[in-house]
């Protein structure tokens, strides 16, 4: 069974996330710009005269999709590399997928989310 | 008449150029300003002057403006078409220069003059109505006052108004014409709810680059002679900028954060400021001028705000009231020292001149606002000024010229 996860994160907490996904074997990943709003609101910038208030603010979505019994483990790393304790850290979504083929070779399924040195050949190793 | 004078002639050559680039200036200024999908609609806006003015002018602008002065109101038809101006001088104006250098450098500020007043109607204004409202602006306000003011016999120069580079003519008339229209267009859809953000503030800050260097030409070219009033007038000018920005930093600190936007904005209120004193004050008067600019427009800005009122760039607050402002300084500040062809003001001895200031900020500011407020209203009755709600939802860029600035 194959997963997607989608992680709102900061943007300055992209570095670490991405860092802490290596450490456990996620490399692939494809990150796009949203904006968005939650608990945190929104934040104050200066006009001409003054400050006004925004309420969407930028945040990175990060999109990875892995095998089912790698889920825990990826989430646990985006969790501990993405929070300051702040509002505003994000959430992360999990969701089914229904396929993944990859289009160099026509693989399907979790042979298609595969790669050398990924988390999968990492827990082989161990 | 005197003969050419090539030092001269080279100077307002090159003082054409700089305040030609203003334009292009203002329209990255302004550009910068306006959200994504109105960007290009905005440069349109103010580039399209460059084109419309430049045949109006030469076809009947500059002789409505500077032809052989009618009851002190309007110039006569002698110039129509350039027709008698010349590479000899004018026998009326700047009797250095070849006659055509001299029109063609107040072409310039014909250019610009419009281009201002496009801040208060941006991401909302139909394109068909705009261009024959400039029209019939430029025919009806600007041609009219810049004989009053600057032609020869024209009823407010003749009683010694004293406006260097364009305070009333340029300035005031464009600010209150700004703050006439946005009355009539009504505001932006989602204004003052939604943020505008500006979509590059980059642009506004490389305008704001342009603008400062073609002032230089705008106000130091208005000596129309390479001598000592125009270095007077170039320091005076860049005090000016100087001294506002410095305010408006300090004013924008203790709101909050220290803007740019709002530096690049108090250096333009600071040039505007000064323009009408420019040739006629001493560094030190320009520096007091720009000082007080600032704060004047900076808590007008506030004040349109709290109103509600979307005269979306601020044409009003930054142009009009600072030079009503510089109008009023130059009533206090001017000396014969710093422009033995000027007065004195106030401060110099001088009472009698601050009610002439008065009396031109008052005229220019109720016939630029009053003319466009009717050529607004009636264009709006008919032809309608606004685009429809779909296309200013999708920006004027797509869906008044099929064009998008980024890819």
């Amino acid at each position: 069974m194959l997963k997607k996860i989608e992680a709102i994160i900061r943007e300055d907490k992209l570095n670490d996330i991405k860092d802490a996904l290596s450490e456990v074997g996620i490399k692939g990943m494809n990150i796009s710009e949203v904006r968005g709003r939650g608990r945190q609101g929104g934040i104050t910038l200066s006009g001409r005269s003054g400050t006004y208030q925004v309420d969407l603010l930028p945040k990175l979505q990060l999109n990875i999709i892995l095998s089912e019994h790698n889920v825990d483990k990826t989430v646990e790393a985006i969790v501990q590399a993405g929070s300051t304790g702040r509002a505003g850290d994000g959430l992360i979504f999990i969701y089914p997928v229904e396929e993944v083929i990859r289009i160099r070779t026509g693989e399907r399924g979790h042979d298609a989310v595969m790669y050398p040195g990924d988390i999968d050949e990492k827990a082989k190793k161990k | 008449m005197q003969g050419i004078n090539t030092g001269d002639t080279a100077w307002i050559l090159v003082c054409c150029s700089l305040v030609l680039l203003m334009t292009p200036g203002l329209a990255f200024f302004y550009g910068g300003m306006v959200r994504k999908k109105n960007l290009l609609s905005t440069l349109t806006l103010s580039y399209v002057f460059m084109a419309l003015i430049g045949v109006q002018w030469l076809l009947y602008g500059y002789s409505l403006a500077f032809g052989h002065d009618i009851g002190g109101f309007i110039g006569g038809l002698n110039y129509l078409g350039f027709n008698n101006v010349g590479i000899t001088p004018s026998p009326d104006y700047a009797s250095t220069i070849p006659h055509q250098v001299f029109a063609s450098f107040q072409m310039m500020f014909a250019v610009i003059t419009p281009a201002l007043i496009t801040g208060a109607f941006v991401e909302r204004v139909r394109f068909k109505s705009f261009l024959l409202f400039s029209l019939l602006w430029a025919t009806l306000v600007y041609d009219p006052l810049c004989h009053w003011v600057w032609g020869k016999g024209g009823w407010l120069a003749v009683r010694g108004l004293l406006d260097f580079a364009g305070g009333t003519v340029v300035h005031i008339s464009a600010g209150f014409s700004a703050l006439a229209f946005a009355m009539v267009i009504g505001p932006r859809r989602g204004f003052p709810k939604v943020p505008m953000e500006p979509n590059n503030i980059p642009y506004t800050v490389l305008g704001t680059g342009l603008l400062w260097v073609g002032w230089f030409g705008f106000n130091a070219g208005s000596a129309l002679s390479a001598n000592g009033v125009a270095g007077g007038a170039l320091l005076a000018t860049n005090t000016s900028a100087a001294g506002a920005a410095l305010v408006w930093i300090l004013l924008s600190w203790l709101d909050g954060r220290p803007s740019l936007l709002g530096m690049v904005t108090g250096m333009v209120v600071g040039l505007a400021a000064v323009t009408p004193a420019s040739g006629f004050v001493t560094p030190l008067a320009a520096l007091f001028i720009g000082m007080v600019a600032a704060p004047i427009s900076y808590y007008a800005i506030r004040f349109r705000i709290n109103r509600q009122l979307d005269e979306s760039l601020d044409v009003w607050a930054c142009h009009g009231l600072a030079s009503t402002w510089g109008m009023i300084a130059t009533g206090l500040f001017a000396t014969t020292a710093a422009n033995p062809g000027g007065a004195n003001g106030l401060f110099y001895g001088n009472a009698a001149q601050l009610p002439i200031q008065l009396l031109g900020v008052v005229v220019t500011m109720v016939f630029a606002f009053g003319v466009t407020y009717i050529l607004a209203k009636v264009l709006d009755m008919s032809i309608g000024l606004r685009v429809n709600h779909m296309e200013e939802e999708v920006g004027l860029d797509i869906s008044g010229h099929g064009e998008r600035a980024y890819s």
